[in-house]
């Protein structure tokens, strides 16, 4: 991307582990409730709670360590990380300092065709914290409020080797990591809620430098779109300074969307002192081999392994496979489709098409919609059988869509069958023709494209039911008489 | 070990105490007094001693995933010094 | 005897017996508190009516016919640490004042659980930082046998109250000896079980790896009878055994015969009053004859013991302290202008003098650079004191020793200097690091006629040991002295 230098992008990922409680208390873990309805001495912090560790996000992390080709440590214990900050109840944020539950993963991506190891340093188990809201305006609010319904929900800290060169690259890492803890059900990723949240380390060095050139951090990106961006930003950033023969300035810069522009932090004196200890309160966790099996057990196929099934079995394209297995519930429909329907190209071209198109207009998920998978390989098999046009299959699709009703009922209702007939066809053809003899002309003169002309016409006259091969046959025989 | 007012200040600020010269004074003595009698550790090898956290050995206490019961928001935020729409109000973070 | 001086177990007697009602015990100890408060300002919080209402409910219970718990309608005070729901509980701080906890410590339910008249908070060193109570952020509290002398701190408050027959039995917390030191200065006997024996949730943390819940008591039996209910797991504290619970009343018999018993010599050396040593080792004898067997003993880390938990306790204060910042409860200042000046005005104006040296410390011996010269050096030295006991326990069955180095002090003096003040804990902090029971009874007194206090070391969940040979060692002894109140 940069002529003269190469970028080095490491990456530091929060996922919110879709447990039904938080890590150290038994309120709701739960988006979007009343504020401070979630909460109890514990997570509170008031004085003399003590946390209790959560089964279910002890399994979780170990879950995500497998799945990401992590070692699982044998034994693991928790720590405090001290720092002031309304949010933060106890004032320090119960973490994991250097006995981290996995260490040593990585996650292959694939950037332009080219294939990429990026490595997993480590991911460690946390407790989130609360939310702050302003009072009217950020920048002269005089005060904020506090709800604690965030804090405790349990995280995992998924921290990357800079082995990322290029901000393609890493989105490539985030959107597969997503994929990967979406497939395994520990987090359900939602950029938009901020259950997955990133962070990226950035520099840049002139082209075959052995050294990395100093780094900035960069906060508050919230969408594959901004990472993308903001990475971009910082790159070109960086680089003019370089040119200019000026230095970088280590430190925090967040990212302001509306503006497309990385802004530095204003840096707190004794940044980065936060006294970690072990934490007292909490004892250390041995994981036995047993436990570790266990939960292999509960893994399933994940992304690459569906990924290459898919084309070994369907024979459908490795870019479609790509797609359609990067988001599990995609996946799993269309997998059900093709159960009942079995031109598993033509599955993925709808599941692809028109399918996502509709999902993400109306921002609903493939597990979350109204008609079922059966119902679509319904549809194909009437669009294969001349029942309907494609045309009309794309218009009886939305309907489905929308309103869950099957495919057939809707065709019969709307009397959306495909008029095939040729006496039915032969009669509005001629009609056509007649009332287009000027056009009839032109074709007869030498210009034989109208007869597109004539076929969009007699479709129009039927709306859509036509069987277009035939209006064109059909055409021909006319003109030619 | 002698600790300097420099280092009072760095640490009453990293634990978010204000104090005043007077108390920077009797700090700044008292707490070199206790970190010259902690000397006294070094005279012991420890290079293969391990650190002792915890004074019992019990490990892997664990909860199950159930749901308890929270408070109320009106129990939640009614020892709040200051209180607005069920959240706790403090001052303004923008310094 | 008055019913305010009587030992629990013998109150339960009297209850089952009908010669009195659990109403007139606690009135007689309210009539008490009426008395003599004054002069000890042990309670900073009395609970009065409700007390009342729950020895009603076991005098009804008695009139039913049901059976009653042995504590039952017995008159027990809380430190101020503890949580009570929606009772103040401050611990002593004015960070603190107003806080209304919405929850009650295990130890409290459990108390409640066994209908016990629960008569108040009791004064203490602020957050438990103390061997005076001079630090409290409330009051000064005075010795019951001299009250120009402290009762001992951090639990000042709770030894204090039993001393006076302000309260049958009281609980405290020892995280160097809060319990025992001011157990030995106030003449009663005082017991800081095994770390990881009673639930700690619920007892506001000053240093959460050391700190303990133990009970003061008249005698040896009703310590015991104590320890009986607030020990036992508990799911909501993690570092709580799971182990069963004995009946610590159980060997309460006499029989020493064969025990062995070790004496450390580095708990008998320069620094401890002679009347002191003497007091102790004429108790030793008097176990010998009764059938124990001593020795002498090295616990050669002893010395590195202050130092080391000088280090820890305000490292892990520095951390439990922290989130006194004015944001959810107690006090907030008004000075303020932004949130970093409330955060520190708050916790310079909520804070004493202690709480904050002791933050202090602790944030500089965590703080980037020196983690490990200072902090995990001590936890090194805290494995070695540890090692020093475990040796001498495949040895002994229980170790003995003074409590504190002296009698009780005079108020005022060593309140300027921290380090003399810490001096007074050398007896009772390597218990604490190493996670030991111990129990402190009076062995005598000094000719100043103030309580001399002995000290019994178990093993690892070895109570019924030492309350066995303190039993033992009760039976044998006659304070000969009076209270001055």
């Amino acid at each position: 991307m940069l002529e003269d230098y190469e970028i080095t992008i490491g990456l530091e990922v929060h996922a919110q582990l879709a447990t039904n409680t938080k890590i150290f208390c038994g309120c709701k873990n739960e988006f979007g409730a009343e504020p401070n309805t979630h909460t109890c001495p514990v997570c509170l912090g008031l004085p003399g709670t003590l946390p209790v560790l959560n089964e279910q996000a002890v399994e979780y992390i170990i879950k995500a360590g497998l799945a990401l080709d992590c070692e699982i440590a044998t034994f693991s214990k928790f720590d405090r990380k001290n720092y002031f900050y309304p949010d933060l109840p106890k004032a320090y944020q119960i973490s994991q300092f250097d006995l981290p539950f996995c260490e040593a993963g990585e996650i292959d991506i694939q950037v332009d065709d080219e294939d990429h190891e990026i490595g997993i340093t480590r991911i460690h188990l946390e407790e989130d914290a609360g939310k702050l809201t302003h009072a009217g305006d950020i920048s002269n609010a005089d005060s904020s409020l506090v709800d604690y319904n965030r804090v405790g929900t349990p995280l995992i800290e998924i921290v990357s080797e800079p082995d990322m060169k290029s901000p393609q690259q890493a989105v490539a890492y985030l959107k597969k990591l997503k994929s990967i803890l979406e497939y395994i059900g520990v987090s359900d990723c939602e950029m938009s809620e901020g259950s997955l949240r990133a962070d990226a380390n950035l520099s840049i060095a002139p082209n075959g430098s052995e050294e990395l050139g100093t780094k900035t951090e960069l906060k508050n990106m919230n969408s594959f779109k901004a990472i993308e961006k903001a990475l971009t930003y910082e790159a070109k950033r960086q680089e003019k300074l370089l040119d200019k023969g000026e230095e970088i300035v280590q430190g925090t810069r967040t990212w302001d969307d509306e503006a497309g522009k990385t802004l530095a932090l204003r840096e707190k004196e004794e940044a980065h002192d936060y006294r970690y200890f072990p934490e007292p309160d909490l004892v250390p966790v041995i994981v036995k081999d047993s436990w570790i099996k266990g939960i292999k057990n509960t893994i399933p196929a994940l992304p690459d392994e569906r990924k290459e099934q898919y084309v070994e079995e369907f024979g459908i394209p490795e870019y479609d496979a790509e797609v359609i297995t990067a988001d599990r519930e995609l996946a799993d429909f269309f997998e059900a489709v093709v159960a009942k329907f079995d031109d598993a190209k033509e599955v993925s071209n709808w599941v692809m098409g028109e399918f996502s198109r509709l999902l993400n207009e109306n921002e609903v998920t493939p597990a979350n919609v109204e008609f079922a998978p059966a119902d679509l390989a319904k549809l194909l098999e009437m669009k294969e059988e001349d029942v309907i046009s494609s045309k009309i299959a794309k218009k009886v699709f939305e309907k489905m869509f929308n309103t869950g009703q099957d495919p057939e009922t809707i065709v019969e209702e709307e009397g959306l069958k495909q008029i095939s007939d040729s006496s039915e066809l032969e009669e509005i053809v001629e009609g056509v023709l007649e009332d287009n003899q000027s056009a009839v002309e032109d074709y007869k003169g030498g210009n034989k494209n109208v007869i597109g002309f004539f076929v969009g016409q007699t479709m129009q006259a039927t709306q859509g039911k036509a069987n277009p091969q035939k209006v064109k046959e059909l055409l021909r025989e006319k003109l030619e008489e | 070990m002698k600790l300097d007012q420099e280092t009072v200040e760095r640490v009453a600020h990293l634990a978010r105490l204000e104090i005043d010269e007077e108390e920077k004074e009797t700090f700044t003595h008292q707490l070199s007094d206790i970190l010259d009698h902690a000397e006294k550790l070094n005279e012991l090898d420890t290079e293969d001693v391990e650190p002792m956290a915890h004074a019992t050995d019990v490990n892997n206490v664990l909860r199950s995933d159930d749901v308890k019961e929270s408070l109320d928001q009106d129990e939640a935020v009614a020892n709040a010094p200051d209180e607005e729409e069920g959240m706790f109000k403090v001052p303004q973070i923008v310094e | 005897m008055e019913l305010y001086q009587l030992p629990a177990h013998e109150l339960h007697e009297k209850l089952l017996a009908g010669e009195v009602s659990a109403v007139e015990i606690t009135e007689a100890v309210y009539d008490r508190i009426e008395e003599v408060e004054d002069n000890v300002q042990a309670y900073l919080n009395l609970m009065k009516e409700e007390a009342i209402e729950q020895a009603k409910k076991v005098d009804q219970k008695l009139a039913d016919g049901e059976d009653i718990n042995p504590l039952a309608g017995i008159p027990v005070a809380l430190k101020d640490n503890l949580s009570t729901e929606g009772i103040e509980t401050t611990c002593a701080s004015k960070i603190l004042e107003g806080y209304q906890p919405p929850y009650n410590a295990t130890v409290v339910e459990k108390l409640a659980a066994e209908d016990v008249v629960m008569t108040g908070k009791t004064n203490m060193d602020e957050f438990a930082m103390g061997s005076s109570t001079e630090n409290s952020g409330i009051k000064n509290t005075y010795n019951p046998w001299d009250i120009n002398r402290v009762p001992g701190g951090s639990s000042g408050g709770s030894a204090a109250a039993v001393a006076a027959g302000e309260a049958t039995i009281a609980l405290g917390s020892d995280t160097g000896g809060s319990i025992r030191q001011p157990a030995a200065f106030c003449g009663v006997v005082g017991m800081k079980p095994t770390y990881g024996l009673v639930s700690r949730y619920g007892l506001v943390a000053f240093a959460s790896s050391l700190d303990q819940i133990g009970p003061f008591a008249k005698d040896v039996t009703d310590c015991a009878l104590a320890l009986n209910y607030i020990a036992g797991h508990d799911e909501m504290d993690s570092t709580s055994v799971d182990r069963e619970i004995p009946d610590y009343t159980a060997n309460l018999d006499g029989d020493i015969s064969g025990m062995k018993i070790g004496v450390p010599e580095e708990y008998f050396g320069e620094g401890i009053d002679d009347e002191v040593k003497e007091s102790v080792w004429n108790a030793i004898e008097q176990l010998e004859e009764l059938g124990a067997e001593y020795e002498e003993v090295s616990l050669p880390h002893t010395d590195y013991g202050l130092s080391a938990y000088y280090l820890i306790a305000p490292a892990e204060a520095s951390s439990n302290l922290a989130r006194y910042d004015g944001v959810r409860y107690g006090h907030r200042s008004n000075q303020a202008n932004g949130l970093i000046e409330m955060f520190k005005k708050t916790r310079q104006e909520g804070f004493g003098d202690e709480v904050k040296r002791r933050i202090m410390l602790g944030t500089y011996a965590l703080s980037s650079g020196y983690y490990d010269a200072y902090y995990k050096k001590a936890q090194k030295v805290r494995t070695l004191i540890k090692e020093d006991f475990d040796e001498a326990f495949a040895e002994y069955d229980i170790l003995i020793s003074p409590t504190t180095p002296t009698t009780a002090f005079e108020i005022g003096d060593k309140s300027n200097d921290p380090l003399q003040m810490y001096l007074s804990d050398i007896c009772t902090i390597p218990v604490n690091l190493a996670g030991l029971p111990a129990l402190s009874m009076p062995c005598g007194v000094d000719s100043n006629d103030l309580p001399i206090g002995l000290q019994i070391i178990g093993d690892h969940f070895a109570e019924e040991k030492i309350l066995q040979v303190a039993y033992a060692l009760e039976q044998a002894t006659d304070l000969d002295a009076e209270l001055e109140l």
